[in-house]
């Protein structure tokens, strides 16, 4: 199969979250949607602890060459994909430059200390202009609450790997998410999971 | 799927190479980051005619799949760093009377303790127990090692251990599968030999004198086959300035550091996969290229301090070298490395400049990163039993009021050591060793320790290695309690089957193995709690703690949040009254967000009273019973 041109090679993208929210499977599934249009996909993930509520990245590294490493060097991300606001911030500091792009699911979610009022949450406004200042192109959108719509907080992921789609920076196309829902979860989810996807699509818009 | 190139998790690469072996048998214990192989080949058992169990315990898989080799099968067995050290006893004399079939040990290390209480290197039990040693470096690697793996274990006739680390087990990348032979393979133990007849005879160490001379001899063919191995390759200028001698996942830390700097033309890098023993002329032929050496590797320097046995062997034939690596500080010897690591040392040595990028984004970043890196501690999940247990535990200990204690082990409930179980564990080692300890301090009354001490540990953890703690603090009359955290499956590693379930590895049915029954037979007091039952749990656990004349046994029984029958499943609706919760005005000082600290819980900054985030909450129901104004409303039939 002939490898798609990508805007640069390795594409970096970083998936993060919070234990639970179920960033790996988007890895993956992103991760298998990129390969069957022929390119190489390095997927390095944390997860064994990450259940119980603390930060999770799944790094992501595209190329027509081969593997990389599964650990994105400092300062190299070129699109941060956060399911929650606070993990967009903490991984844009760190592997953040002035061309990063990011989508935000807008939902927060406290870590334990802040419920615990040890330490405080950042207020919206705020944390908005912290990620401005850090990336060249910003989406932020509320996956949380329309998945909730849908029935379950995990679809998420899928309106996220939709708006992904939608900025045209990876070559994602409807038809091979549909044949990797397919082939992930058999035929009964698959409408809804789309129905995610163009939601995410629609976020992001043309 | 064969022939065409897939994204596959590293460990999927190993089991798809033990597939193409044709591997028959495969025993282990579960250990992030090791379980999916052993997970993965019960998967494939029924298509591929497979045996798969998760043992008890490290050792007793080793012997498990040690005994397919012996009857002629190719075998695999597979565990974390620390079940190295379980099973090392066994390994010392396996290593030493042999195998027949092949036979391949893979162990799975965990640098940065991204999922360990410790970063332990199991590469050293190679050196010390004189076995050949494999680390693959990339994903098809790790399947194509896997393999060959199995021919060089037949070949030389013993063990072959293959080392795995997080970042290539958890990682994926690509992978072309290769056929899988059919399934079949005939099951004999030919035992009628002289015991020196090594495919003939009974098989042991011994005679030792004679064992071990083969042993040697069979390293010593090892070396010979990884003289040419494709499993090492040098890449680079015919003479670098500096070479670069690497192994395992941090190949691809160099290649990317490398890139970043630019400095392809200027180091070659001699990648290893056959890390013990090192073939002595493939490396000579490597040194000799220049004068300076920089060895990477994670995490203790054995690599580097090999090589350099290696190059003083040698030093007549290749002069003296400059060495870099972890033993005069370029890397560091604890952590695991990243490219940037490596790039640091790299730009160092070559004296380069790297700047990741521009510098004023770099300062705002610096700037902005205190709020950024405030810590995600972990915690229990919502609605996980652990967390209503050791609330139980800390009042009753409240109320004992004499200093006591808990002793802990390695399972979700570690976590105690942290805020979310109140910090109650005071000592935290291996398995079992929370028991064994409590053991130890209950006779230490007679030295005037007056602390009553518990132990607490999981169901899996219990048959694992509690048991014969239990029976030592029982027949030695120590007074501890063992508080069994019983969630019904390995649920940290993600819920294999242990003794206690009802289906094994292929989803079989088989006899449970009852906690309680073990524990009553050993003659112990035992008394069971469901942990939501706070008063209940309470009481139990304060009886537990006045009476001190023997070993007792507390098991709290409720299943993990995540285990797939509570997964998705609310059992209760749960909400706050705002009525009735007294927010900051209460005396309670935020008992169930600040002091319980289930995630389900948030504090409204607006009306400063508690509510329930929905989308986390569990529906366990616990908070309610912990309000003390009972303005935590729960309804049944969510
Ligand atoms: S996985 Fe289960 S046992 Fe572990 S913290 Fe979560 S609920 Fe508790
Ligand atoms: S009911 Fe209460 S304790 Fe249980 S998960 Fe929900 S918030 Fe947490």
């Amino acid at each position: 199969m002939a490898a798609a041109k990508l805007m640069h090679d390795p594409y970096n993208l970083i998936i993060t979250g919070v234990g639970g929210q179920g960033n790996v499977l988007a890895s993956r599934m992103l991760g298998n949607v990129l390969t069957s249009q022929g390119l190489w996909v390095t997927i390095g993930e944390t997860f064994g602890a990450s259940q119980r509520g603390g930060s999770v990245m799944s790094h992501l590294r595209v190329s027509e060459q081969g593997s990389w490493s599964p650990q994105i060097p400092a300062g190299k991300a070129h699109m941060v994909l956060a399911l929650e606001p606070l993990e967009a911030l903490r991984v844009l500091v760190k592997y953040g430059n002035p061309r990063a792009k990011a989508i935000v699911n807008s939902r927060p979610i406290l870590p334990v200390a802040a419920i615990a009022g040890r330490t405080s949450y950042p207020a919206t406004e705020e944390l908005e202009g912290m990620l401005a200042q850090l990336t060249a192109q910003r989406w932020s959108i509320p996956a949380t609450d329309r998945a909730m719509k849908l029935g379950a907080s995990i679809f998420a992921n899928i309106i996220m790997i939709g708006a992904l789609a939608a900025t045209g920076d990876l070559p994602v196309s409807r038809e091979a998410f549909e044949a990797e829902l397919r082939r992930a979860l058999g035929h009964a989810k698959v409408a809804v999971n789309l129905e995610a996807y163009d939601l995410g699509v629609a976020m992001v818009g043309q | 799927m064969e022939g065409q190139r897939l994204t596959m998790m590293g460990n999927q690469a190993i089991t798809q190479g033990a597939l193409e072996a044709g591997v028959r048998v495969a025993a282990g214990y579960p250990g992030t980051p090791s379980s999916e192989i052993i997970q993965n080949l019960a998967g494939a058992a029924d298509e591929h005619g497979l045996y798969v169990e998760w043992s008890i315990n490290e050792k007793v898989s080793l012997e498990v799949a040690a005994a397919a080799s012996l009857a002629g099968l190719r075998s695999l067995c597979a565990m974390k760093q620390n079940g190295v050290n379980v099973a090392s006893d066994f390994l010392l004399h396996l290593a030493g009377s042999g195998v027949r079939a092949g036979m391949v040990l893979v162990h799975c290390d965990d640098p940065g303790a991204l999922s360990s209480v410790n970063e332990g290197e199991s590469r050293h039990f190679a050196r010390m127990l004189e076995l050949p040693l494999l680390e693959p470096s990339d994903f098809q690697e790790a399947k194509d090692m896997t393999k060959w793996a199995f021919e060089l274990s037949e070949e030389i006739g013993n063990l072959v251990m293959l080392r795995s680390v997080t970042r290539l087990s958890h990682a994926s990348g690509g992978v072309v599968p290769g056929p899988i032979p059919a399934p079949g393979g005939q099951a004999r133990f030919d035992h009628h030999g002289s015991p020196r007849d090594l495919r003939h005879g009974p098989v042991s160490s011994a005679p030792v004198g004679y064992k071990h001379r083969l042993q040697q001899e069979k390293l010593k063919r090892a070396v010979e086959l990884f003289e040419d191995s494709p499993f090492n390759s040098y890449v680079g200028p015919e003479s670098p300035e500096l070479l670069v001698i690497t192994s395992s996942i941090c190949n691809l830390y160099v290649k990317e550091a490398l890139a970043l700097l630019d400095a392809r033309d200027r180091v070659g890098v001699l990648k290893l996969g056959t890390t013990w023993p090192l073939p002595p002329k493939l490396l000579q032929r490597h040194l000799q290229r220049c004068e300076q050496v920089l060895v990477v590797e994670e995490v203790i320097p054995f690599l580097e301090e090999n090589v350099k046995i290696a190059a003083a062997e040698m030093a007549g034939e290749i002069g003296a070298k400059k060495f870099f690596g972890k033993r005069e500080g370029t890397l560091p010897a604890q952590g695991e490395l990243n490219p940037d690591l490596v790039l640091k040392a790299l730009a160092g040595i070559l004296d380069l400049p790297y700047q990741a990028r521009p510098a004023q984004y770099d300062r705002l970043a610096q700037e902005l990163a205190p709020q950024a890196t405030q810590d995600r501690e972990l915690a229990f999940c919502p609605g996980c039993p652990h967390r209503a247990s050791f609330w139980s535990l800390k009042e009753a200990l409240a109320l004992d009021d004499r200093d006591g204690f808990i002793c802990g082990d390695i399972g979700c409930y570690s976590l105690a050591m942290r805020p979310s179980g109140y910090g109650l564990l005071k000592t935290l080692h291996a398995m079992g060793s929370g028991a064994g300890m409590a053991s130890g301090f209950g006779q230490l009354g007679r030295f005037g320790m007056d602390q009553p001490v518990m132990a607490v540990s999981g169901d899996s953890t219990f048959y694992h290695a509690v048991i014969p703690a239990l029976i030592n603090a029982v027949h030695q009359k120590s007074p501890m309690s063992l508080v069994v955290l019983d969630n019904s499956g390995t649920a940290m590693t993600g819920f294999q089957p242990h003794p206690g379930t009802e289906a094994n590895a292929l989803g079989q049915p088989v006899p449970p193995v009852d906690i309680e029954a073990i524990c009553r037979s050993l003659g112990a007091e035992v008394t069971v709690c469901d942990p939501f039952d706070l008063k209940a749990t309470q009481a139990a656990a304060v009886g537990l703690l006045a009476d001190q004349s023997t070993a007792k046994v507390l098991i709290l029984r409720q299943l993990c949040a995540l285990s797939p029958q509570r997964k998705g499943t609310k059992p209760y609706e749960v909400r706050v009254d705002p009525e009735k919760c007294l927010g900051d005005q209460c005396g309670c000082n935020r008992l169930c967000t600040r002091v319980f600290g289930c995630p389900g819980l948030a504090w409204e900054k607006e009306s400063g009273k508690a509510r329930i985030d929905e989308v986390i909450c569990a529906g366990c129901g616990v908070c309610a019973s912990v309000c003390p104004q009972g303005a935590i409303i729960i309804s049944e039939g969510a």
